[in-house]
């Protein structure tokens, strides 16, 4: 059942669908840059992102910190999580087949989600509320949260800074020299640890702002919070054509939009809206089995 | 891809555990303990309000003890909140604990994917506040404590209607979730007999269950300017909705089910779910029972910082104690036995009001307590009794 909308109702729901498809496009990002180095597809990166949320929430709510040593100490915390996870359920596997790297990073993924149960109980608690981002601004009849802003700028100036380190930096060049052919780029005497040390921590640290920010947008956190977001910006970044982190963005973007879309135009559906996600994805890959941007090898991680 | 997997070794698990029991005893006659199976959701997204049941059941426990002469034990089974983690608890009860009848499961969904097994292993449960009609509906072994939804449904359309004065309802619910979906069904459908208007749902939005984002079914229903929105679903969800129905700039009253009254609602929620309005089974200030005096008065003692006592948790109580009653007319363990007294209960005196066992295995109950929550806390608004 398609419904006639006035202008204001659509472009309130064209919001909605920037700051979701943001959020994925953060997230999406951390998963795409560990698969253009490793050619891991890291399970375990919802599971970081979830760790992060609790990180966040006892800074704040337990231990009374300012938010932004919170912010910061979340943001090293997660970082060392995910080099961490490297260190010991990855670099152990470095030369086995990519299959066993595969079921470690499930492993991890189990082992975070049943350990967050234990550690928190599987009650959801409550992320404190930041009313400077989440206090609507009516503009029109449309309302807008400070934050459903914040999200895009941020996810946009993280790319940029991403793109920068991965195409100015010397790191970025290892990284690139890593991905292209490993065996050789330790025969140049790259340090291959560091470089895929330091790729686990940025994808973790950006996993942490995702978090944060997600959390401020909606703020509960479970144990299993993580699962849901780390399928969709995995096909996120899929639908992007993974490796690529201009392509992450854009999958996310396109995932939130679609979402948000198809509840608008066709709300008898919305119950089938987590397979919105499922449809692109398949779509995309019939006709782009690379995703949209992935064909351009030059520009992988 | 990870929830398939978990599934088939769910499924297998299930598959090899029904397989290995071919007709064994699960009497625990013998012995000098009855073992007593609570199946509730202690993770994920129904944990709060399986651990609220569990209180209520462990609080009963402690006041009873003992029945025919023989200790109580209980032995607490997981079902984290899963239909099919929930058929795995089930089973694990009944096949490996060897219990002589089950209390729960919170969650109507996850109490009908306990059904059949109850069902062919002939083991009585009584669900506590699963209260869709399907639980219990064609399985002699399924009873409970609490009221049903065609009821529940009435008293919120009633309560819209009547106090409110709504014309027109949205409608979002839990569509993974047959309580949710049941309970807004029977709430249409009493709003349109009461309204005499069968278009008064102008608009209805689904969602599944561990869903965050709830702003595109809002904003469809913005646009629709309903007088109320109904919003039977899980605690946190709704909590989230309510949230972003505020900060969208919907105004309307936003009312729901008995699920909502958990501790988590109101601190995820926060000021934003001021106001909200639900049906419950049990006001603490005002027990209609002596055994719900007892009741209130033992969980203070044992609990005294908590402000007010959730009605499930009273259920908890009374299908406990409904339970050993039953143990004590059969006169012994036999799970057959159990069975046939639970089905013969008539005036029994509990926590929540006096319950008779009907033919289908439910509670008789004709009256809910409406709540609201006011400055932080669930706060009784009504008493509404309908008479059928």
């Amino acid at each position: 059942m398609v419904v006639g909308m006035t202008l204001s109702t659509f472009l309130q729901q064209l919001i909605n669908g920037l700051s979701l498809g943001s959020l994925y496009a953060l997230i999406a990002i951390g998963y795409t840059m560990v698969y253009g180095i490793l050619k891991l597809i890291n399970f375990a990166h919802g599971d970081i992102f979830m760790m992060a949320a609790y990180f966040a929430y006892f800074g704040i709510s337990v231990f009374f910190l300012p938010w932004y040593v919170t912010f910061i100490i979340t943001i090293i915390l997660t970082m060392l999580l995910g080099a961490g996870i490297e260190r010991m359920a990855y670099r152990p596997l470095r030369e086995a087949p990519k299959t066993s790297l595969l079921i470690s990073a499930i492993g991890v993924s189990f082992l975070l989600e049943n350990l967050a149960t234990y550690l928190f109980s599987g009650k959801p608690q409550a992320f404190p509320e930041f009313p400077a981002m989440t206090t609507p601004i009516f503009v029109g009849g449309l309302s807008i949260q400070p934050v459903s802003i914040v999200i895009p700028i941020v996810a946009f100036f993280l790319m940029t800074v991403l793109l920068f380190i991965i195409n100015k930096t010397k790191v970025g060049m290892a990284m690139r020299a890593v991905s292209v052919d490993y065996d050789t780029a330790k025969l140049m005497g790259i340090k291959i640890d560091n470089v895929i040390s330091s790729t686990f921590a940025i994808g973790s640290g950006l996993a942490a702002v995702g978090a944060l920010l997600w959390c401020m947008k909606y703020p509960s956190v479970l144990p299993l919070m993580g699962v849901v977001p780390g399928l969709k910006c995995f096909i996120a970044a899929v639908i992007g054509g993974i490796g690529n982190v201009k392509g992450a963005v854009l999958g996310g973007l396109i995932l939130g939009f679609s979402e948000v879309l198809m509840v608008a135009f066709f709300p008898s559906l919305t119950g089938y809206r987590d397979a919105v996600a499922f449809i692109i994805l398949i779509i995309i890959l019939l006709f782009l089995p690379n995703g949209i941007l992935g064909k351009k090898q030059v520009e992988k991680v | 891809m990870k929830k398939s997997l978990s599934l088939l070794l769910c499924l297998a698990l299930v598959a090899t555990m029904t397989a290995g029991c071919s007709g064994s005893s699960t009497s625990s006659d013998n012995s000098d303990v009855i073992k007593v199976g609570v199946f509730e959701p202690l993770t994920g997204a129904n944990a709060s309000g399986g651990e609220l049941e569990l209180e209520g059941v462990q609080l009963a426990n402690k006041l009873r003890p003992e029945v025919l002469g023989k200790k109580v034990e209980l032995v607490v089974a997981d079902n984290k909140s899963d239909k099919a983690e929930a058929t795995t608890a089930a089973a694990r009860l009944i096949e490996k604990d060897k219990v002589c009848a089950i209390l729960g499961s919170w969650g109507s969904s996850l109490s009908m994917a306990a059904g059949d097994i109850v069902k062919s292993n002939k083991i009585p449960a009584i669900a506590l506040s699963a209260t869709n009609p399907q639980v219990t509906l064609g399985n002699d072994y399924y009873f409970r404590v609490c009221f049903l939804d065609p009821f529940q449904g009435t008293v919120m359309a009633n309560y819209a209607y009547k106090t409110l004065g709504a014309k027109k309802v949205a409608i979002v619910q839990e569509v993974s979730n047959d309580y949710s979906v049941g309970l807004a069904k029977f709430f249409t459908d009493a709003f349109a007999k009461l309204s005499g208007d069968s278009n008064a749902i102008v608009s209805t939005g689904n969602y599944n269950t561990g869903d965050q984002d709830f702003n595109g079914i809002l904003t469809n229903i913005k646009a629709t300017n309903p007088d109320v929105i109904f919003a039977p679903g899980n605690y946190t969800e709704s909590a989230l909705l309510i949230k972003q129905a505020r900060a969208l700039g919907i105004t309307c009253p936003i009312i729901g089910g008995d699920t909502w009254e958990t501790n988590e609602f109101i601190t995820v929620g926060g000021a934003d779910v001021e106001g909200a309005v639900m049906s419950t089974f049990f006001d603490d200030t005002n027990p209609p029972t002596e055994a719900g005096k007892t009741f209130v008065a033992e969980y203070k003692k044992l609990y005294p910082d908590r402000q007010n006592i959730p009605a499930v948790t009273a259920l908890g109580y009374d299908g406990y104690m409904m339970l050993m009653d039953a143990i004590e007319r059969a006169g012994s363990a036999d799970p057959q036995a159990i069975r046939d007294a639970l089905a013969t209960t008539t005036n029994f005196e509990g926590a929540t009001g006096v319950i008779t066992i009907n033919a289908n295995g439910d509670a008789e109950k004709n009256s809910a307590i409406v709540k609201v929550v006011k400055d932080g806390k669930f706060t009784y608004l009504d008493t509404v009794t309908i008479t059928q």
